[in-house]
């Protein structure tokens, strides 16, 4: 009997315990956002968008923290659309993005709801074409030969390196890529594939969401094909063959100067109306792009620095608060150049 | 006609004979024999479960530290990374997913087992929840994300603890509701007949006998249940746990990081550094569901001695 009291006990007490905890959490709303003060900043940033990018605001959350440990930033990483889709409802302060902003789509959204923002062009990534090390045959690929390889209707005709290249044998060919929901997946169609249904073969191809799972299949199948971004080529080199694209090879130096056919600018889209209203957007906004952060910050992630002319223009984009997108709607900088396109905005 | 059910009778009786074996030795072998299946059947997911920490412990061994459960996770000095605010926004996750399913679990079981008239509406009840048992995770991150996050943001803070742990008890509801119905439904009958001739209430029954009675099963239920919201990672990054942020939870309205979201986080990325983080991290969350499943064991073992 002893047993079912204190049994009864645990229950009611566990009850009694719940429904005080609810009843405190629900009063607790909103006032507890007190202290501050001091020199450091205080207030709340949130930052949304592409897991590629999510890297390089990280970094510069923790190097802020270690200065304001007030300041509370949120860095996620959901993907540059789901990013874009909060940042122009006002959601968040900062948007992360691979990509630059839809102007069909995306940027309607932000008009329509009042949310101005500033463009800022922080890194460059790579995408490395790569084959096993075992692979003694091929060292380069032209981009219309990636292009045989991996429009959807190379799927189940295009099965042998000798039908991409009469000089390669006749061996089976197996690609390996990152999945559909992956900005890469997206880039890489547009600029190699490029046809209007903007897919790229899928049905016999490999693919996963994980750029590590990628490198795995590339280096334990002696005929694969695969595309990630540069730094897994650049962590696996031992495993990996990176092939030239058109001639050119994937390093550092080309991404940054665009020689390398497959280099993309990486963003962030700081909100105007956030910069006027938060008081931690703008001495954030300031760390993240200062001379003696972006880069170390583009470094720890891994990516490529931006060229000096560059991202002193991504500065005076910032200091000028130009607002709006310098990219048309493919997608390509106004007058084909980057930073062609930032001077002429400003 | 009764000779031939004789007959019948007499077959069916020789068949009996005949399946009844004398040789002991080939009984005992098949006694032999089903015994060590059934113990190679436990064996495998202990030896899977095995080979899995050794794995793990190796690759992460390296990272484990008191330093790794109490700093934060790091870009720039990768090799100083910790997995602190993970642990606190899952500990934080695990109590108000406790704090709030268990009771609603409770109540449905006690509504459903007890109150229930055996009405159609009352069945499709009972159908709903058996199946909303195997509905795949994300999608209650995704009903997460539309319920919580956007519908009531003013009331939960939009993509705050509070959130997760909500979406959290939906996906462990239906389990919770299921064991505990067994348990209350393996009590025997004159239990619940005994209190009401000696004129007690409904509640008072409830109260008294079932609810305590039933507690050992239900407790098995919330055990199993609470452990598969901890592990969670598909829902919680439908509502938006942070792959990174600056400070730690420390109330139902903040934003949080859990676990799995930084165990996978740490997984994609390309540096080797992480990987062996990554497998540190996942150490860190074993070690977590076993001290909470050996609590709740322990309380479950009071229990089941007492009553």
């Amino acid at each position: 009997m002893s047993g079912i009291m204190r049994a009864r006990f645990v229950v009611g007490t566990a009850m009694v315990l719940a429904l005080s905890l609810v009843v405190a959490a629900c009063g607790g709303g909103g006032g507890d956002q007190g202290g501050g003060g001091g020199e450091a900043v205080s207030g709340e940033i949130t930052i949304e968008g592409s897991s590629t990018v999510q890297p390089i605001s990280q970094a510069a959350a923790e190097l802020f923290r270690e200065e304001n440990p007030e300041a509370r930033i949120q860095v996620g990483g959901a993907g540059t659309s789901d990013g874009f889709e909060a940042f122009c409802q006002g959601d968040t302060q900062i948007s992360d993005a691979s990509r630059p902003i839809d102007v069909a789509e995306e940027v309607p959204v932000c008009e329509e709801n009042g949310v101005e923002f500033i463009e800022i062009p922080v890194a460059f990534d790579g995408i490395s074409v790569v084959v096993n090390s075992e692979n003694d045959f091929a060292t380069d690929v032209t981009t219309e030969e990636l292009k045989t390889m991996w429009e959807p209707a190379a799927e189940g005709e295009i099965t042998q390196w000798s039908q991409v290249r009469s000089e390669w044998p006749d061996e089976e060919i197996s690609l390996y890529g990152p999945g559909t929901e992956s900005g890469t997946y997206e880039f890489f169609n547009e600029a190699i594939v490029g046809n209007e249904e903007e897919v790229s073969r899928q049905s016999d191809v490999e693919m996963s969401e994980d750029d590590n799972v990628l490198v795995q299949g590339v280096a334990g199948d002696q005929n694969a094909l695969g595309y990630f971004g540069y730094s897994y080529y650049e962590n696996n080199r031992q495993d990996l063959k990176a092939l030239a694209l058109d001639g050119v090879e994937p390093s550092a130096e080309t991404i940054r100067s665009g020689d390398y056919g497959l280099s993309r600018p990486l963003f962030i889209y700081v909100s105007v109306q956030a910069l006027e209203n938060n008081a931690a957007v703008q001495p954030f906004v300031d760390f993240y792009l200062s001379e003696q952060n972006l880069n170390r910050l583009v470094e720890a992630a891994r990516y490529v620095t931006l060229p000096s002319s560059l991202s002193d223009e991504s500065r005076a984009q910032y200091e000028d608060r130009t607002t709006g997108t310098v990219f048309t709607e493919e997608g390509e900088p106004k007058g084909g150049d980057l930073e062609g396109a930032l001077q002429q905005a400003q | 006609m009764a000779q031939t059910s004789k007959q019948v009778e007499r077959q069916e009786g020789g068949a009996r004979g005949s399946e009844f074996k004398t040789s002991m030795a080939t009984r005992y072998g098949f006694d032999r024999a089903f015994s060590i299946l059934v113990t190679v059947a436990a064996l495998v997911g202990v030896a899977v479960l095995a080979v899995l920490l050794i794995d793990v412990i190796g690759d992460g061994s390296g990272r484990l530290s008191l330093g790794f459960l109490t700093s934060f996770p790091s870009q720039i000095f990768p090799e100083n990374s910790g997995i602190y605010p993970a642990l606190i926004g899952s500990l934080w996750l695990l109590a108000l997913t406790a704090i709030i399913s268990v009771p609603l679990g409770l109540g449905a079981a006690v509504y459903l087992e007890e109150y229930a008239a055996d009405t159609r509406i009352n069945r499709m009840i009972e159908i709903n929840i058996s199946n909303l048992a195997g509905v795949p995770s994300v999608i209650y991150g995704l009903l997460g994300l539309g319920i919580f996050v956007q519908l009531l943001a003013p009331l939960t803070g939009g993509a705050s603890v509070l959130t997760g742990a909500l979406t959290l008890s939906l996906l462990i509801l239906p389990v919770l509701i299921v064991t505990t119905r067994e348990a209350l439904r393996s009590i025997p009958r004159s239990i619940r007949e005994g209190g009401y001739a000696l004129g007690a209430t409904r509640w008072e029954v409830i109260w008294s006998h079932l609810l305590p009675m039933a507690l050992p099963g239900a407790l098995t239920g919330m055990i199993l249940a609470l452990s598969r919201a901890i592990g969670e990672a598909a829902p919680i990054l439908v509502v938006g746990a942070a792959a990174y942020q600056t400070y730690t939870t420390a109330g139902p309205f903040d934003g949080y990081m859990a676990l799995p979201t930084q165990i996978y986080d740490w997984i994609s990325r390309p540096q080797d550094v992480f990987q062996e983080l990554a497998a540190a991290g996942i150490v860190v969350i074993m070690a977590v569901l076993l001290v909470a499943n050996s609590v709740a064991i322990v309380l479950r073992n009071r229990f089941q001695q007492r009553s």
